[in-house]
């Protein structure tokens, strides 16, 4: 039996020993500064992450003497058995001196692995420990004002419906997800009654949770049938909240059986490519100016445990070195919607409109905000529902 | 005289059978390798470069060696409990659901020590419940065998979606955390719930003492118990059953609680020392890996435990692929496939083999 296992062990060996043949490797003379980056889905979704992954090629284009390392589709679903801290490990072995952490779903796991490896700068998008007190001092949060955004969205959406009807394609529901519905409804809410005068009955706004930020068969929701039902409901504006296309390529399919479609999709800014005769627009993230920020912190050794929620550049929200948050308009966006558009995103960049004003209330009829109030960072970041006019769940039953 | 000839004949036999099992297992390998090899080359990365970087991957420093470990042991824990199952010739393809409901249990214990007092007592009673948790989901396989007559593999299989569904909503239900609704788990255990480890190397002491003595434990069961030595009887001839006098049902309903118990134990072991919550892809798949561990392994405990690590050491190791080569790391998977595929065709073969050298003796 023993030789048995030696035999294995040996053959095993020697399997492995003939890949150490290749071994030109080496080290590049100057030592880069190399960050890297975990993506929670694929680097070419044509979604958020492959929002990230351009803002580390800019960060690479800008910085001479830096490079990414990355690892995609960091998720328990695609890869079985890999955890967060295992990837930082390895990155930082690499020589990794910054890691960027896309998700919220790794929240717990990045927060663990900053711990684990205090020399090492972090950054975790989307997250807030550093509001509540649970960031190790090496590690960041990183977001852009979405909301800004999202209302733009809403705005295409409703000055665009004919039936009146919106679906909101929702992820999972958290804080995140539920500020940047609202921020959608609120941006609708604005077009319909005040830009349009239509009566604000006939407006319906409606969100439909899948369970993630991507469709996991057999564990989310299949965004591909939710779209649908959407379309095959009297909805003729789908905007997504998840991370892929779904929205875009199911309202394609319908004009071609002649239906009226129009999807927005979010997150990157090529993600109308292909889809011009439904797409309203999309409101996406570039991560490049805040990436950029906090690698240079780094490389000065100036680093600091900060939350940074960066706005979108009013001059020019489309900036790819000066607005984190911008709006590409598509194919499908009428002329007239069009100059409406320029005139809102002027209106909020001039600080005139100002779309999280009181009085609004929360779904359940409770004051969000009192007549006259403007909502603060905290109150827009930590939203407990959906608000009022909004259907569709607050949170999980 | 005799006697000598007798060892003689013995020993000329397991050498024969050792010679025979070096050329299986060279075959296979090469098999394996020639088609992982093809497969890389389609899909235009470079192999020699491909298997060095899994290979460095997994075992190029120690804390590398951790993660491997950290792989390893519930895949370990896995393959211990199939040997039971498989040596009285039942396919307990529901040690997938066992391990969920293992960790399910675990979870619910540790619920109530979330302020973080007690630990280990807490950890102790959720280890155990975790066994337990296991062992009765597989319980339920075996009784509807038993007496329902309902294959093993269909229950089995039913019972792991059970699970799934099971978990799914407990995490976006009664688990959820405070206003959020994500597959993204349960609420975060405090660290004294953590499964304790040595940092350095990222690897959990108690964790590798308990799938070492679920090796030796079950090494002992199956060969030097009367239960092991029933097992094997009623798993080899089912008439052995009436020759002896044995309760062919209760022995089934033995192995599956064996089976679900060290599933449920890997289930534990996923919450307390891998993600220190509940998730819902808990299992990391190492139920249905472990079934081709142990059909790899010809169902042997010591070659096993080594199967496995080769397997951890694929599933660990092939990260690199994307990161390195830009290649998917699915590959790894389809190594493992090609392994048992490779393992199955050349066990074939040589049955065939045996079969036609029979028939020209006769």
């Amino acid at each position: 039996m023993k030789r048995k296992i030696t035999l294995l062990l040996c053959v095993f060996c020697f399997l492995f020993s003939l890949a150490i043949v290749q071994s030109g490797y080496a080290a590049a003379a100057d030592k880069p500064f190399t960050f890297g980056l975990l993506l929670v889905g694929p680097y070419n979704d044509h979604g958020y992450s492959q929002a990230h992954y351009e803002g580390g090629e800019y960060v690479e284009r800008t910085i001479p003497g830096t490079k990414m390392i990355y690892i995609d589709k960091v998720n328990p679903a695609d890869r079985p058995g890999i955890t967060i801290p295992q990837l930082v490990d390895d990155m930082v072995e690499k020589g990794a001196e910054l890691i960027i952490a896309n998700s919220d779903d790794m929240k717990d796991g990045i927060r663990e692995a900053a711990r684990m490896h205090p020399e090492t700068d972090f950054i975790h998008i989307s997250g807030d420990d550093v509001i509540t007190g649970m960031a190790p001092k090496n590690l960041a949060n990183l977001f852009g004002r979405m909301e800004y955004g999202k209302m733009m969205a809403g705005f295409v959406a409703a000055m665009t419906s004919q039936t009146g009807k919106i679906g909101y394609l929702g992820p999972l529901v958290n804080d995140e997800t539920r500020r940047l519905a609202s921020s959608c409804y609120l941006g609708a809410r604005y077009a319909w009654e005040t830009v349009l005068k239509k009566d604000p009955a006939d407006l319906k706004f409606q969100v439909t949770w899948i369970g993630f930020w991507f469709n996991i068969p057999g564990v989310t929701a299949d965004p591909t049938q939710v779209a649908q039902n959407f379309f095959n409901s009297g909805y003729d504006v789908v905007i997504s909240g998840i991370d892929t296309t779904e929205a875009v390529v199911v309202a394609n399919q319908k004009i071609k059986e002649g239906k009226e479609a129009w999807a927005i999709p979010y997150d990157y800014v090529g993600a109308c490519e292909g889809a011009s005769a439904v797409c309203l627009g999309v409101p996406y993230f570039n991560w490049g100016p805040g990436y950029v920020s906090f690698i240079k912190k780094s490389m000065a050794g100036t680093f600091a445990s900060e939350w940074l929620w960066l706005s979108p550049d009013w001059k020019d929200i489309n900036n790819i070195d000066t607005s984190t948050i911008g709006f590409a308009r598509g194919g499908a966006l009428s002329a007239e919607s069009g100059i409406a558009l320029s005139a809102f995103i002027s209106d909020l960049g001039a600080g005139k409109l100002n779309l999280f004003t009181g009085p609004l209330f929360y779904q359940d009829g409770s004051v969000y905000l009192k007549k006259g109030a403007v909502a603060t960072d905290k109150e827009i970041w930590y939203m407990k529902q959906l608000l009022k006019g909004m259907s569709g769940q607050s949170s999980a039953k | 005289m005799q006697e000598s000839n007798g060892i003689n004949t013995s020993v000329s036999r397991r050498d024969n059978a050792i010679a025979r099992f070096s050329r299986d297992l060279v075959i296979t390998v090469l098999v394996v390798v020639s088609f992982t090899t093809l497969i890389i080359v389609l899909a235009g990365a470079p192999p020699l470069a491909a298997y060095y970087h899994i290979f460095k991957g997994s075992l190029g420093s120690w804390v590398k060696l951790g993660h491997v470990i950290r792989v390893w042991i519930p895949l370990t824990l896995c393959t211990c409990g199939l040997l039971y199952t498989f040596r009285i010739g039942l396919w307990n393809i529901g040690v997938e659901g066992q391990v969920i409901m293992g960790a399910v249990f675990t979870t619910y214990v540790l619920r109530f020590g979330m302020d973080g007092r007690m630990a280990n007592f807490f950890l102790i009673a959720a280890f155990t419940a975790g066994v337990a948790g296991g062992a009765l989901w597989a319980l339920i396989a075996g009784y509807l065998k038993t007496k329902g007559g309902v294959n093993e593999i269909f229950a089995g299989l039913g019972l792991n979606f059970v699970a799934q569904g099971i978990i799914l909503w407990l995490i976006f239900g009664p688990w959820k955390r405070a206003g959020i609704a994500s597959m993204s788990g349960t609420e975060l255990l405090p660290r004294e719930l953590w499964l304790s480890y040595v940092s350095t190397i990222r690897l959990s002491p108690l964790g590798l003492s308990l799938a070492l003595c679920a090796i030796i434990v079950t090494a002992i069961m199956l060969r030097y118990t009367k239960i092991g030595l029933c097992l094997k009887a009623l798993g080899s001839n089912p008439n052995a059953a009436h020759i002896f006098d044995l309760n062919t049902r209760l022995y089934m309903l033995l192995a599956m609680v064996f089976a679900g118990g060290f599933a449920g134990l890997a289930g534990s072991m996923q919450v307390t020392g891998v993600y220190h919550r509940l998730i819902p892809a808990i299992s990391s798949n190492y139920g249905y890996l472990a079934l081709l561990v142990a059909m790899l392994s010809n169902y042997n405990v010591w070659i096993g435990p080594v199967v496995a690590f080769f397997f951890a050491c694929l599933n660990v190791g092939s990260i690199q692929l994307p990161m390195m080569l830009q290649m998917d790391s699915s590959l790894s998977g389809v190594i493992q496939g090609a392994l048992v595929l490779a393992a199955l065709a050349v066990h074939a073969w040589r049955i065939r083999a045996r079969r036609i050298a029979e028939e020209t003796w006769y």
